[in-house]
């Protein structure tokens, strides 16, 4: 047997009365305060290089933030591209996802989007056509486009916020749905405002700050 | 196939540029004497990618570089043989990363490493993730296939910047020799910019032999790279007014006090407000040791009056800090009473692990002297600093040494610390040894602890020696205390270290066993010591003959203090193989994801 150091043993040592929860706030010993998780989209202006979508998409997977969407296309400066995440996360995850991102280097700027900004989603759904009247009627419904028709199929357009897709998805499945295929959201801030200004560490870290501040759930439309 | 391929054009290439060279240079015989005579002070023009590579180096004012020939990157070594900056070729690249990444942590500039495509690139990866975990500045230049092969699985083609960018600041596949040089400096610049950490230029051979008259521009980061330098001021002043209000303050200085050079103002700061400190594994050296506010390292095996500390103040201002779970243990009992003040230039550190209640972002050094121009008045805390002395004399990082017992490690530690100037670099191993050499080494300079604290890597040692010598000044002592596990990883070096004779001491704390985990399978396995053993260990000072160096063996105490010194006198490499008492383990302790404040001081309080 080892002998060991000198000094009071574990149990007879003071402990401290305060707390901390699983995120490392410090707690009121009466009261558990965990963030959940909530829905939000995050927008990021990004230099259009190669590698750019494997960087973030690798810096989702790698420190594990739970991703719903994912979409990049190009903007009207032809050097750079938007990234769109939809993410599920408690809020110091969130904090996290933004802060990691503006430390790639080709990240140029970015904003998590108020609750109100314009999101939407592109579906094709293709349906088996037996009763074509009914098809269409609820095609009608969702303002969905005819983009091919056969005999035994019909493949409709939708756009729109992810909950009128979802419902759209819902509503054709009686007639039997064969194939689908969705985008993913994309979005834009309202209004004059812009969706992924440069934000500077000062602002970040204020906003650091203020995050026990209650937010409001990002909701399409 | 393809590298001779390759190969031919190069010498197609060269055969074209020396053509060029006589055509312009034939008409006027003195001209050609003026630019002679020019080329002294002025250097000639760069004319190919690999130059343009090397030209960006030295305009960084890069004066040594580590690494491995091959195929991919021979380009690269063409240019550098006409160069001055002096290359250390390594006995593998993960030594070569290592060694840069330890000149680096010496000298405050990023240190330089080369490899070639696939698996010259993949060898540096460990070092890589090593930097990447510590933020210590490396740059890392990996030879690639020609730009036509890449993606077809040609000789020796890996995805160097795909496996790399996980583990690395930024890295750059280089696609067009008039910016391969650019791409380099940007690398440079990134590595020390901000938050330190390693870059990656990967360089296909098309582009290191391609033609270019570019010469590259100074080191410059990108301009969406930005960094804050200055805090907000109203949080400062709200942190600042916190800690006057406080009772029992603590400042926690991490590696990051070191890299931002702010080593001076937070003893300043320290000392004038009477704060206790403690450090982090990293941030050893930013306090000296010595001094009797210094509370030394806290967290898994950090001494028990920190950890008391840590535990019970109710200020705690981290500087330079990640909060790994290695120095906080379980996040809910880490300073549960504490309002945490964090100081850091990289604003994703804040509040990743532990809530910040006072964020200041900014460079460490400007950040403490905002902090110290803020604060009009020293907190209250008589009581708090009797206390701390009380801990320390209470959990005093005392050990028995009975002289008919095998020779315990920490003597081992203590003696090498004293027969040693305060200013001597240590490098470590991972594992039992590297914490020893933490708790009993008395540090009290920064840059002078180099060790793999992130990523835990064992065999950083040695390669570590390596770098950190040659960034040392001449009469700086550099000791490499590692255990026979570690060395045995990475003692390929030992060839390195004779033929550039560096004067490096390697104490091999050799136990028999790969000690850390036989601790962990003593105390959480039952003592089933799952392929532990290492019954099978080679004399490491015959070894170290073998390979050039001097050898030599310690079994007993009083063989202690004459053999470090004939070891430390001895101008050139030397190894000491220290037969420690294979049963000794590291205390304090605290098991992992536990209360830091119930540390254990023996087995039974596990
Ligand atoms: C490359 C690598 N492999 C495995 C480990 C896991 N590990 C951590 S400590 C340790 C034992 C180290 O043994 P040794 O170098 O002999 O040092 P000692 O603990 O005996 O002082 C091991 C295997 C590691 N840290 N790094």
């Amino acid at each position: 047997m080892k002998r060991g150091l000198e000094g009071p043993p574990p149990e007879d040592r003071p402990t401290p009365a305060g707390r901390r929860n699983k995120q490392g706030i410090r707690i009121d010993p009466e009261v558990e305060a965990t963030h959940e998780p909530r829905r939000t989209v995050i927008s990021a202006l990004v230099e259009h290089e190669p590698g750019v979508l494997s960087d973030v998409s690798g810096l989702f997977s790698r420190r594990q933030f739970n991703i719903e969407s994912l979409t990049v296309g190009p903007t009207k400066d032809e050097d750079r591209a938007r990234i769109t995440v939809v993410v599920e996360e408690p809020d110091p995850g969130i904090d996290q996802i933004k802060k990691q991102l503006r430390k790639l280097v080709p990240v140029i700027s970015v904003r998590e989007l108020e609750p109100d900004a314009m999101q939407r989603e592109l579906a094709l759904i293709k349906v088996d056509a037996d009763d074509p009247a009914q098809v269409h009627a609820v095609a009608d419904m969702y303002d969905a486009t005819t983009v091919d028709s056969s005999p035994e199929t019909a493949t409709f357009e939708i756009t729109g916020a992810r909950k009128k897709i979802e419902a759209a998805v819902e509503t054709f499945g009686q007639f039997g749905i064969r194939e689908i295929s969705r985008t993913g959201t994309t979005a834009l801030a309202r209004g004059t405002e812009e969706t992924a200004a440069p934000v500077s560490a000062t602002e970040s870290a204020a906003d650091e700050a203020n995050h026990d501040e209650p937010y409001q759930t990002a909701d399409d439309d | 196939m393809s590298e001779r391929a390759a190969k031919v054009t190069q010498a197609d290439e060269e055969e074209q540029a020396d053509d060029q060279i006589t055509d312009s240079a034939a008409p006027d015989a003195a001209q050609e004497i003026d630019a002679e005579s020019e080329s002294e002070t002025t250097p000639e023009p760069v004319t190919s990618g690999a130059e343009a590579v090397v030209r960006a180096l030295e305009n960084a004012g890069v004066e040594h570089a580590f690494g491995v020939q091959g195929g991919a990157i021979m380009p690269v070594y063409d240019a550098l043989y006409d160069s001055d900056i002096y290359h250390v070729t390594m006995a593998h690249e993960q030594g070569a990363a290592h060694a840069a990444d330890a000149y680096g942590i010496v000298s405050g500039k990023p240190g330089i490493c080369l490899a070639t495509s696939g698996p010259g690139a993949t060898n540096l990866v460990t070092g890589l993730a090593d930097a990447d975990m510590d933020s210590d500045p490396l740059v890392a230049l990996t030879g690639q296939v020609p730009t036509e092969f890449v993606g077809n699985d040609a000789f020796q083609e890996t995805d160097t910047t795909g496996v790399t960018t996980p583990v690395t600041k930024n890295n750059t596949f280089a696609s067009d020799s008039d910016r391969v040089g650019n791409d380099v400096s940007e690398a440079f610049a990134l590595a020390s910019e901000g938050r330190p950490g390693p870059t990656l230029v990967d360089l296909p051979k098309d582009i290191t032999n391609g033609e270019t008259d570019r010469e590259p521009d100074a080191p410059a980061v990108p301009d969406t790279y930005e960094v804050q330098e200055r805090a907000d001021e109203e949080l400062v002043d709200a942190a600042a007014e916190r800690l006057e209000n406080s009772n029992r303050p603590v400042m926690l200085l991490g590696g990051g006090v070191i890299k931002g050079e702010a080593s001076e103002a937070c003893r300043e700061f320290a000392i004038e407000h009477e704060i206790p400190v403690i450090t982090t594994m990293p941030g050893l050296g930013a306090f000296p040791e010595d001094h009797e506010l210094s509370l030394e390292m806290a967290g898994m095996h950090g001494t028990g009056y920190a950890n008391m500390a840590i535990t019970h103040c109710d200020t705690l201002i981290g500087i330079g800090t990640r909060f790994d779970d290695r120095l906080t243990g379980g996040i809910e009992t880490f300073a549960p009473d504490a309002e945490l003040i964090h100081v850091d230039i990289d604003p994703a550190e804040i509040s990743k692990n532990i809530h910040a209640d006072y964020p200041l972002v900014g460079d460490a050094e400007t950040v403490v002297e905002q902090l110290a121009a803020a604060v009009d008045e020293s907190p209250e805390a008589t009581k708090w600093r009797a206390q701390c002395q009380q801990w320390k004399s209470d959990y005093s990082m005392a050990y028995d040494a009975p002289e008919d017992e095998p020779v315990q490690p920490e003597f081992v530690v203590e003696a090498l610390d004293e027969a040693t100037d305060d200013d001597t670099i240590v490098t470590t191993g991972v594992g039992q040894h590297q914490m020893w050499a933490c708790q009993y080494w008395t540090f009290t300079e920064p840059r002078t602890w180099v060790s793999s604290h992130g990523l835990g890597t064992m065999g950083y040692g040695l390669p570590a020696a390596i770098g950190a010598r040659i960034a040392a000044d001449d009469d700086q002592d550099v000791v490499c205390i590692d255990g026979d596990g570690s060395f045995l990883m990475t003692m390929q070096g030992l060839s390195v270290a004779v033929r550039e004779n560096l004067d490096i001491t390697v104490a091999v704390l050799n136990n028999e066993y790969i000690g850390m985990v036989r601790q962990w399978q003593d105390a959480f396995f039952e003592g089933r010591h799952s392929a532990s053993d290492y019954h099978w260990m080679p004399e490491f000072d015959k070894l170290a003959e073998a390979f050039g160096a001097a050898g030599f063996r310690i079994d007993d105490y009083d063989e202690v203090a004459d053999t470090i010194e004939d070891a430390l006198a001895y101008d050139g490499p030397s190894v000491i193989d220290v037969h420690i008492d294979p049963e000794a383990n590291v205390f304090p302790m605290v098991p992992s994801g536990g209360d830091n404040g119930q540390f254990a001081l023996t087995e039974d309080q596990l």
